[in-house]
């Protein structure tokens, strides 16, 4: 049976196999970005002996007075009205702790929680002790940004239907300056499956409920293991993929 | 090996390099996709691999946390084949818990600390080959590491060892000069503005030669960052063209 190899041969770099040269400015670390004192420094610069100075390596981002360097790759950093997918670390006194791939762990506060059956009442001793039987650490959960506080620690909210805690599913993390500002981050995809697209890097791909009460949301998750997507399916995605890889390095 | 001539009357080295000459320095940044930051150095046969993790929250105990900076966590760790006789080296020994101290404290003056305060950021390194300077190479790495996972930071922190042989002073030794019993000197230098972030030494010298090998070894030193500042900017390269604009 004749079969085609390929020996490792060294791989050209991606900014000539792809033609196009970046128009924006680089820095590194060290680098004098101005000496020009009328700019106001933002986010990954320093003012050092008059000079404004970068501090991460990234491009340099100019908006009127204010210059910022925008770094490769950060962790995540909380903008009010994000969504997020986060895991429990912790349960405190009226919050719990989630792990939002941020700099500091996220809060998420007792009142900001939807209670069952949707009630609007003030949180009690009792809603206090039952906080664990609610959100356990470990659980994955789908939330809000609200606020973000002044150390740049995140407080989140889950009051809506949509949020809650997640069930059946898989978690893929990637950077989060991959994941783009939309207007919805919630998506169906017609191959059966449901994904959210956390702002911080966290994607959470699931089922597509049948109905629409099983919706991930709440605090009731449902962890009835189902087929998350047909193996037929997922050979075609796998192959799928593979060709599109070796057409780019062709 | 009687009578090993660490400088030949021509001003040769053992390997053929001059007195103030480095050894070949290959650099990758990005190694692991699941730490924040990762970078591999080889500097000619020391190989150094740096991992960072943060800034993040304090796990463990609460009580380190520093209200009004981040916490700058090293740890050193030495490969059992990394030397020409395989030894296992226990986790917390003396020798690894002194370099980790060194490399906090030479970090903990180029991080940017006060930006991130009650956070902690972690620094691993490990050498996989142990051919002399494994300080510096370890200092490379990890500044390259810091750098890729985004990490604000005053300047490059760059080192290099020196030594002082028949009134030269060498710099970039190889474990061969090492082993010979000469004075070392390590130096980790922020280029840009010239400041030392670390200077050690535990040999003897004559304070008249200090002068010659403290200057072998910051010219060493902004050699070094002459390389990996061309190692940086060809990644940023990369990766801002593949995240477009």
């Amino acid at each position: 049976m004749a079969m085609e190899m390929r020996l490792p041969v060294a791989r050209k770099p991606l900014s000539e196999s792809l033609g196009r040269e970046t128009k924006k400015h680089l820095v590194v670390p060290g680098d004098t970005i101005t000496t020009d004192t009328g700019f106001m420094r933002g986010h990954g610069t320093y003012m050092g002996e008059e000079k404004l100075i970068a501090s991460v390596a990234g491009s340099v981002e100019r908006v009127n007075k204010l210059i910022c360097v925008k770094a490769l790759k950060t962790r995540y950093n909380g903008e009010v009205g994000d969504i997020v997918v986060g895991r429990i670390t912790e349960v405190q006194q009226k919050r719990w702790k989630v792990e939002t791939n941020s700099r500091l762990d996220s809060v998420l506060l007792l009142s900001s929680m939807n209670l069952p059956g949707g009630e609007l009442r003030r949180r009690s001793a009792e809603d206090e002790l039952a906080m664990r039987g609610f959100l356990q650490e470990g659980d994955l959960i789908s939330a809000e940004v609200q606020a973000v506080f002044s150390d740049g620690a995140v407080s989140l909210h889950t009051r809506s239907l949509k949020y809650g805690k997640l069930g059946q599913g898989v978690l893929v993390q990637v950077s989060p300056s991959l994941v783009k500002r939309q207007k919805t981050h919630f998506h169906d995809l017609p191959c059966g499956a449901s994904v959210i697209l956390g702002n911080n890097g966290f994607i959470w791909i699931y089922p597509t409920p049948e109905h629409k009460e099983e919706e991930a949301g709440g605090f009731i998750a449902n962890l009835e293991i189902k087929d998350i997507l047909k193996p037929e399916i997922m050979e075609e995605i796998v192959m799928e993929t593979r060709q599109r890889l070796l057409e780019q390095e062709g | 090996m009687a009578g090993l001539e660490l400088l030949s009357d021509q001003g040769y080295r053992v390997d053929g390099r001059r007195a103030g000459e480095l050894r070949k320095i290959q650099a990758r940044m990005g190694v692991f996709a699941q730490a924040d930051g990762s970078a591999y150095i080889e500097q000619g046969n020391t190989k150094a691999l740096a991992v960072v993790y943060g800034p993040h929250e304090i796990r463990g105990s609460r009580a380190r946390a520093l209200p009004d900076r981040a916490l700058v966590n090293c740890q050193y760790s030495s490969a059992t084949f990394s030397t020409g006789e395989r030894k296992r080296r226990p986790h917390g020994d003396r020798k690894s818990c002194e370099m980790g101290l060194q490399l906090r404290q030479t970090f903990e003056a180029a991080i940017l600390t006060q930006l991130h305060p009650r956070s902690q950021i972690d620094i691993y390194v490990q050498v996989l080959q142990a051919d002399g300077g494994t300080y510096a190479a370890c200092v490379n790495a990890a500044t390259l590491a810091v750098m890729d996972a985004g990490i604000p930071m005053r300047d490059f922190v760059c080192a290099c060892s020196a030594g002082f042989v028949d009134g030269t002073a060498l710099a970039d030794l190889s474990h061969v000069e090492e082993a010979a019993g000469g004075p070392q000197l390590a130096l980790a230098l922020l280029p840009a503005s010239g400041q030392i972030a670390l200077l050690e030494m535990d040999a003897r010298l004559h304070e008249d030669h200090l002068e010659p090998v403290l200057e072998a070894a910051a010219r060493a030193a902004r050699d070094v960052h002459t390389l990996l500042d061309r190692v940086v900017r060809q990644h940023v390269r990369e990766a801002s063209v593949l995240l477009g604009d």
